[in-house]
């Protein structure tokens, strides 16, 4: 459908920062996207995601790094270039509140120098199921309404990368879904795919593979792979008085990588191997003549994982 | 660079431009309203001069005819380009324009002729009807001095001369401000100085001749060129955005 000028990646980012004086909005940030692929870019507010957006849609220079964007380098000169290969939905989707559904659109097909324009909106107003809207104010739209206009907006051109930034924050459940369904729709017939979110479900639910953001990259993936990565497994177990040398009873364990102990005083082992791990920690702490009160696995969601890997502050760090 | 500007893309910031104002109450009424008043006035003037009337008199009085009918290009374009930039940002619709394949001359020069078209067609349609009726129902001494070659060549050749003044000068202040109606005071403001140089011909101060007025139109024109340029230099996509020097 697409037609794509080069082979390679639709994105290749490398080393690439952003800084506005002081504050750094991200930093060293490094990552492909195939042709085909949605990919999200999941991180907090103020993680740096809008920034990311603006920067690979040549609306903002990077600080440093380089990157290239639909088979083009990432730099003043192909500004224009890479504008016409791409399309952003912005986070708000700045509609002209005065004009129709169809003449905003009709403007942004002339911004985009189509040929078939008519064709091509009746097309994008199908796309997003609006098309008994095409003559409704923007105005008169609800939040949801606009976000869909918004992506009709941005489908209008066939653009080889679409970037979506947080294409459902402040729509309600049933909006959201709406929107979800759509984006699903496109990821079937292989657009490619920016898109960024603070919600993990969204992530997990329309990604093909995941980056972890906030200002730094923290981790790459597909959802299922980073699920079993991130879903920490551990042990804890519970004695009565603390054990008077735990390295030598815990450390070393089979199946085991390490151990600490928590807040309420319990050991709290990591582990590769839970089946290994745990009878040979009950036969060690008996082992070592302590009174052993309970030995459970835990779990952590993926969501706690997910808060724990964004929860450094990256900008301390540098200090 | 201005080899490669669209003109598909340029009329498209044209018709969308003058779309929205026709529906945006403030400025459609400021344009309906403002022309009609600076056109009243003159007539209201000449027609109240008696046929006796001094020539010292009469040159005052049609200079203050001809000063309110080039507020009218001073003025109206200043209100709308004024608005132009900030009323974007405000709305928040500048974001996805910029990230369109549209350049900065380009949305600049959409913007300008958006304000520019439909100043020329107003001035000139009121300055018509004021020579009509000059013609038609004022003292022939009124009307010759009304008719002389090198007041009507001013009135027609610093027409679009002040218009563009006027347009760039509110452009510039609308990529700068963050409030509309600060914009468009600042700009008001702005649109008046060249109005000096109409005045004192207008007045007979600088006796209006084809020589004079050509010589003052193309000081203008110079003087809108460099503007024009100044304005494009200001407009620094990433600024505009996100009000931060890049
Ligand atoms: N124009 C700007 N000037 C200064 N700081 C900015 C600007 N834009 C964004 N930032 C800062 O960069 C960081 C990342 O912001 P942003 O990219 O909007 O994050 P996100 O979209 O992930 O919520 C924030 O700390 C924000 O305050
Ligand atoms: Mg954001």
């Amino acid at each position: 459908m697409n037609t794509q000028s080069s082979a390679g990646p639709a994105l290749v980012v490398d080393r690439l920062t952003k800084r506005f004086g002081e504050r750094t909005a991200f930093s060293e940030v490094s990552f492909a996207v195939d042709y085909g692929e949605v990919f999200g870019f999941l991180g907090p507010n103020g993680a740096g995601k809008t920034t990311t957006v603006r920067t690979l849609g040549t609306l903002i220079a990077p600080s440093s790094g380089t990157a290239s964007v639909a088979g083009l380098p990432l730099n003043a000169a192909n500004g224009v270039a890479i504008r016409g290969r791409i399309a952003v939905m912005p986070e708000s989707p700045g509609l002209y509140l005065r004009l129709s559904v169809a003449e905003n659109l009709t403007y942004f097909a002339g911004l985009y120098d189509l040929a078939d324009r008519r064709e091509r909106i009746a097309r994008a107003l199908k796309a997003v199921g609006l098309e008994h809207r095409a003559d409704d104010l923007c105005r008169s739209l609800s939040k949801g309404l606009k976000q869909r206009v918004g992506l009709a907006r941005a489908l209008l051109s066939d653009p080889q990368v679409l970037f979506l930034d947080e294409p459902t924050s402040g729509l309600d459940p049933v909006a959201a879904r709406e929107v979800h369904e759509l984006i699903d729709g496109l990821r079937r017939r292989g657009v490619t795919i920016f898109l960024t979110t603070h919600r993990l479900a969204e992530a997990e639910r329309l990604c093909d593979r995941v980056g972890i953001m906030n200002t730094t990259l923290r981790t790459i993936g597909r959802p299922d792979e980073l699920r079993d990565r991130l879903f920490a497994k551990s042990i804890e177990v519970r004695t009565r008085e603390p054990l008077a040398d735990p390295d030598r009873v815990l450390a070393g364990l089979p199946g085991c990588e390490g151990w600490r102990r928590n807040e309420d005083g319990a050991y709290v082992l990591s582990v590769t191997d839970p089946d290994a791990a745990a009878p040979a920690a009950a036969r060690a702490v008996l082992a070592a003549g302590a009174d052993l009160l309970a030995l459970t696995p835990t779990r952590h969601s993926l969501e706690d994982v997910y808060l724990q890997m964004i929860d450094t502050d990256v900008e301390a760090e540098q200090r | 660079m201005i080899s490669t500007l669209s003109t598909t893309r340029i009329r498209a910031v044209v018709g969308k431009e003058i779309r929205d104002y026709r529906r945006n109450r403030f400025i459609a009424t400021t344009m309906a309203i403002m022309p009609i008043l600076f056109m009243i006035a003159p007539i209201v003037t000449i027609f109240s001069l008696p046929a006796d009337v001094a020539s010292q008199k009469l040159d005052a009085a049609i200079g203050v005819s001809v000063l309110y009918l080039t507020l009218i290009p001073a003025l109206v374009p200043a209100v709308v380009a004024s608005y132009t930039i900030v009323g974007e940002r405000e709305q928040g619709t500048l974001e996805p324009v910029l990230t369109t394949p549209l350049t900065r001359e380009e949305l600049l020069l959409g913007k300008a002729l958006a304000a520019f078209l439909p100043t020329l067609v107003i001035s000139y349609a009121m300055y018509g009807i004021f020579l009509a009726c000059a013609g038609l129902f004022a003292h022939p001494n009124v009307s010759d001095d009304i008719f002389q070659a090198g007041r009507i060549l001013a009135q027609v050749l610093f027409t679009p001369l002040l218009a563009a003044w006027s347009i760039w000068a509110g452009i510039a202040i609308s990529t700068r401000a963050s409030d509309v109606r600060v914009a468009q005071q600042l700009s008001t403001l702005v649109s008046l100085p060249p109005l000096a140089v109409t005045a004192l011909m207008g007045f007979g101060v600088i006796t209006p001749s084809l020589r004079l007025a050509l010589i003052l139109g193309l000081a203008l024109l110079a003087i809108d060129v460099a503007a024009g340029r100044f304005v494009a230099k200001l407009f620094d996509r990433e600024r505009l955005l996100t009000g931060v020097k890049a």
